[in-house]
């Protein structure tokens, strides 16, 4: 329990606290009222609007790649600026918008709320941590204006320190302050967990989106840093000379990757772990179960958090790297597979004798499974020893990759932005369209990825701008893939626009979900809650019953419809 | 997309998950030929992790297909109570997978240790990688653009950077290993079969990284001495010009052109006797020693116009080789 909380007592009651006809929308007006806002739901909504940016934007640079490699020779750009391409598509889809994605965007919105608290811990360096962001993405937008970056979005030395193009500069000091941002959320996530839990939720009370937020913000802490640092070295040794990774100024190019990995390794949990965390909430809501097997499912994030320290190296076994080194770093990689594997089969358990509601979120929520289970097990083939040598640098890995970090988190993104949508913004969104979208990227994300492992272990080495006859069929293949896939996108961004302006009024619970976001309006007052809510269960639905009347839910004990 | 393609896809479908049925060129529905003695033993590995996954993915989504349509909301269906949780399923679901993926660790490791050490006395060839080229030098000296090697031999290969990293990858002997500046680096490889298989870099290493492409040329018992003896002393057996326009075209070409045409570097038509604009405004006569230099040295004297990406040949080309370049250029006149 909290001794931060500002408000006493401890009242009660379950339903619709803080209704008002103001909301945080219309608590205030004008474009200074967000640009220096401390509400935590308007910097959420901020950071929303920032990433779907960054997100068209690498979007929009994955159609050129894909578009580029429709034939084996040259199509439509030259080779540096293909080269470019793909070095900024992997920055801006990292850095700017799968790591703050679902922590950023939607943790800063729902977080406190789930907390039945007014707002994060530290609402100033909330907003310091926002415009750090924003600091980034412009760099990250300058060095593409002076030039590009062609190093790939490793910037591995001595190729970073050495390539004509000097942007490299402002995209690896973007990535720099980028960091901060990230370790300015993670430490605010971490002490509100802490400090401003609300009475009635002790820790293995919490919804297990918090526990996901909670890990991915002890790696963000105690990973970052290291990226921080190793990027600083390396601006330091292109303009000054200093050796620290060039072997012709007495440095060593592999030290790099292993700085560059103790970081690049534990964000994919970065990635992976809110997802995760998405998706557990979205299984027992649309299936109306009660979460199955919780503490394991709470336990294997943490236990995530800190084996993914352990096996960087995995990324490093042809780099000349000792064999020793190699065989350990093999067998711990294998160590991070089991709690992954342990989540999804709870996630099944909870589906087992529910009523599933097939709305868009779980289709989603489906999705995932599907997909991160095919990402997840073609991991087992990089974690072998054998088999990772042939396939390492092959496409085999950007499949395996984009299954993980896009079937996975992206995918857990746009289930978490369905489901929370209703609370952003008041409004609900076509249904069948949200359907049929899902769908249409399911497919066209297949199409498009699938065919890539089969091409890698066939030998097409990754980061191609010509590639082999042989492979043509697949990248084809691929490339019409990704165009269904983007008119999934389209769709979406189009139906979502129409229903800010047109869509139905939400009710404050649409689906039905005991967590305590629901309980409030949607959208939610400026201070979420009159009074700090009592938590009970996050995943007992039996109190709840679906009002026609309204289109959502209501609690029995007191049907008074909310929002 | 024709229907024997088509059908062609078919047949390696049904290949691809047949181990015992693969081996031969063109490979399967996933693997590329088994050109090496050990690519059997990794693709054996490869397979027993596809079954693995194929058996947990099927039944991942079997479950939660047979989920969706039992338990999906309809009329008259409504959610049970059950356990919400189970100490004797958690195990299960913990302990299983931990015994099959210390069992994938155990054979990926054992294949992983033979294809790290190489059999005594095998053949040695240096390995160099330099932005855009592979470079394999065998034991006499002699310098080639493609890997020769013998069949049925064991052949090390001591692999070395001058520039990036960069990563000999050849998938048909499913080897990889980084070519590393500052620092050596080991592969080695026992063919199987005679045939042509291709090299590639799989590191990142610039704008040509995708055309730094060579061949594993493996030669029936006896022939590669053949081979080796005549490649050393190709330069006896060809005039100066042969020989330069030869050297030309196995080295330069990916950057210069010799029909006009600006490439990564100026084109050689027309480079001799040319007086260049170089990047510090002055100018320069192409004659033999501004040639020799810009093999050599190539970083002193900058075309104006060009980025300055050309390596140094500085020990891969012999003097009477650059002398030969040097002839040959002098023939590619602008007329
Ligand atoms: C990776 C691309 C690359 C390769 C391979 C390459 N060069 Fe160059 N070369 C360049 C570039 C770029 C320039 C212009 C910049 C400079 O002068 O260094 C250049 C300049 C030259 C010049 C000076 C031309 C002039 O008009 O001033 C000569 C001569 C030359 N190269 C010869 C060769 C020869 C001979 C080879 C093969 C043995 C070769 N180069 C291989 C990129 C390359
Ligand atoms: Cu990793
Ligand atoms: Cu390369």
């Amino acid at each position: 329990m909290s001794d931060i909380v500002a408000y006493p007592g401890t009242a009660a009651s379950p339903q619709a606290e803080g209704h008002t006809e103001d909301n945080y929308l219309t608590h205030s007006r004008g474009i200074m009222s967000w640009l220096i806002t401390l509400d935590h739901k308007r910097i959420g909504v901020m950071y929303l609007i920032s990433i779907l940016a960054a997100f068209f934007l690498g979007g929009m640079m994955a159609l050129l790649i894909r578009t580029e490699l429709l034939t084996p020779g040259d199509t439509i750009v030259d080779a540096d600026t293909y080269n470019k391409l793909f070095t900024l598509h992997g920055a801006v889809m990292i850095f700017l918008f799968i790591i703050p994605g679902i922590p950023a965007a939607m943790g800063n919105f729902v977080l406190p709320i789930m907390l039945g608290a007014k707002d994060v811990a530290f609402p100033r360096l909330n907003l310091t941590s926002y415009y750090l962001y924003v600091i980034g993405a412009v760099l990250a937008v300058v060095s593409i204006v002076v030039g590009g970056v062609d190093t790939g979005w490793t910037f591995y030395t001595p190729y970073s320190t050495t390539t004509m193009y000097w942007g490299v500069y402002w995209l690896t000091f973007g990535a720099f302050i980028l960091g901060f941002s990230s370790i300015f959320t993670g430490l605010n996530f971490i002490v509100t967990i802490h400090k401003l839990r609300p009475p009635g939720m002790d820790w293995f009370k919490m919804p297990l989106f918090l526990w996901g937020l909670y890990g991915t913000s002890v790696i963000q802490i105690l990973a970052t840093p290291v990226l921080g640092i190793t990027l600083l070295l390396l601006i330091v040794e292109r303009a000054l000379g200093i050796g620290i990774f060039d072997p012709s100024l007495g440095g060593d190019p592999v030290l790099y990757q292993h700085f560059f990995w103790f970081y690049s390794h534990p964000a994919v949990y970065i990635m992976i772990l809110p997802a995760m965390g998405v998706i557990s909430e979205l299984v027992s809501v649309f299936s109306r179960k009660h979460i199955f097997g919780y503490t394991f499912i709470a336990y294997s994030s943490i236990a995530i958090a800190l084996l993914s320290f352990l096996v960087w190296g995995h990324h490093m076994f042809t780099s000349g790297q000792s064999g020793l080194a190699n065989m350990i770093f093999s067998l711990l990689t294998f160590s991070v597979s089991i709690p992954s594997a342990i989540k999804v089969f709870n996630w099944l358990a909870t589906m087992y004798k529910g009523s599933i509601h097939l709305d868009t979120p779980m289709l989603y929520a489906l999705s995932f499974i599907f997909l991160f289970g095919l990402g997840g097990l073609t991991g087992l083939f990089l974690g072998a020893l054998a088999t990772s040598v042939h396939l390492h640098d092959t496409y085999f890995i950007v499949a395996h990759f984009h299954y993980v970090m896009f079937g996975g988190t992206v995918i857990a993104f746009l289930g978490a932005l369905h489901y929370w949508w209703p609370k952003i913004t008041g409004r609900m969104y076509n249904e069948p369209l949200g359907r049929l979208s899902a769908l249409i990227i399911f497919v066209g994300f297949n199409m498009t990825f699938f065919p890539q492992f089969v091409m890698g272990s066939k030998g097409m080495p990754r980061r191609y701008y010509h590639y082999a006859d042989e492979f043509t069929f697949y990248h084809v293949f691929s490339s019409i893939g990704s165009y269904i896939m983007a008119i999934g996108f389209f769709l979406i961004a189009g139906y979502l626009l129409h229903s800010m302006f047109r869509g139905r009024k939400a009710p404050a619970n649409p689906w039905g979900a005991a967590t305590l976001e629901w309980k409030c309006s949607s959208p939610p007052p400026h201070h979420n809650f009159d009074e700090p809510p009592q938590a009970g269960d996050p995943y007992d639905f039996s109190d709840l019953v679906y009002d026609s009347a309204i289109g959502g839910y209501v609690s029995k004990q007191n049907p008074q419809p909310a929002g | 997309m024709t229907v024997t393609a088509l059908m062609d896809y078919a047949a390696f479908i049904i290949h691809g998950f047949i181990p015992g049925l693969n081996g031969q060129s063109p490979g399967t529905f996933w693997m590329p030929p088994q050109a090496s003695t050990l690519a059997p033993e990794v693709d054996w590995v490869f397979y027993l992790i596809l079954w693995i996954c194929i058996f947990f993915f099927v039944l991942i989504v079997a479950l939660m297909t047979w989920f969706v349509l039992h338990y999906r909301k309809r009329e008259g269906h409504a959610e049970e109570e059950t356990a919400h949780h189970s100490m004797a399923l958690e195990l299960t679901w913990t302990i299983i997978p931990l015994i099959l993926v210390v069992l994938i660790f155990y054979f990926g490791f054992k294949t992983y240790l033979r294809m790290k050490v190489a059999p005594a006395n095998a053949l040695e060839i240096y390995v160099i990688g330099q932005k855009w080229n592979w470079f394999f030098q065998y034991p006499n000296g002699h310098i080639d653009e493609d890997l020769h090697l013998p069949v049925d031999t064991p052949v090390q290969l001591i692999i070395r950077s001058e520039d990036v990293t960069h990563s000999l990858f050849i998938p048909a002997f499913r080897i990889k290993m980084d070519a590393v500046p500052g620092r050596y680096t080991r592969a080695w490889v026992r063919a199987r079969e005679e045939g042509v298989f291709p090299v590639y870099c799989a590191e990142y290493c610039g704008t040509q990284h995708s055309d730094m492409l060579a061949d594993a040329i493996v030669h029936e018992p006896g022939l590669y001495e053949v081979w080796l003896e005549k490649a050393s002393n190709l330069l006896n057996t060809m005039t100066p010009v042969e020989a330069g326009q030869y050297l030309v075209n196995k080295r330069c070409s990916q950057c210069h052109s010799v029909d006009g045409t600006a490439d990564v570097g100026p084109s050689f038509l027309g480079v001799w006797g040319r007086e260049e604009t170089l990047a510090d405004g002055s100018t320069s006569v192409v004659e033999e020693n501004y040639i020799r230099e810009s093999i050599l040295e190539p970083s002193v004297k900058i075309a104006a116009g060009y980025e300055n990406v050309m390596p140094s040949f500085k020990g891969k080309l012999k003097e009477e080789e650059i002398t030969a370049i040097i002839e040959y250029l002098k023939t590619l006149k602008k007329d």
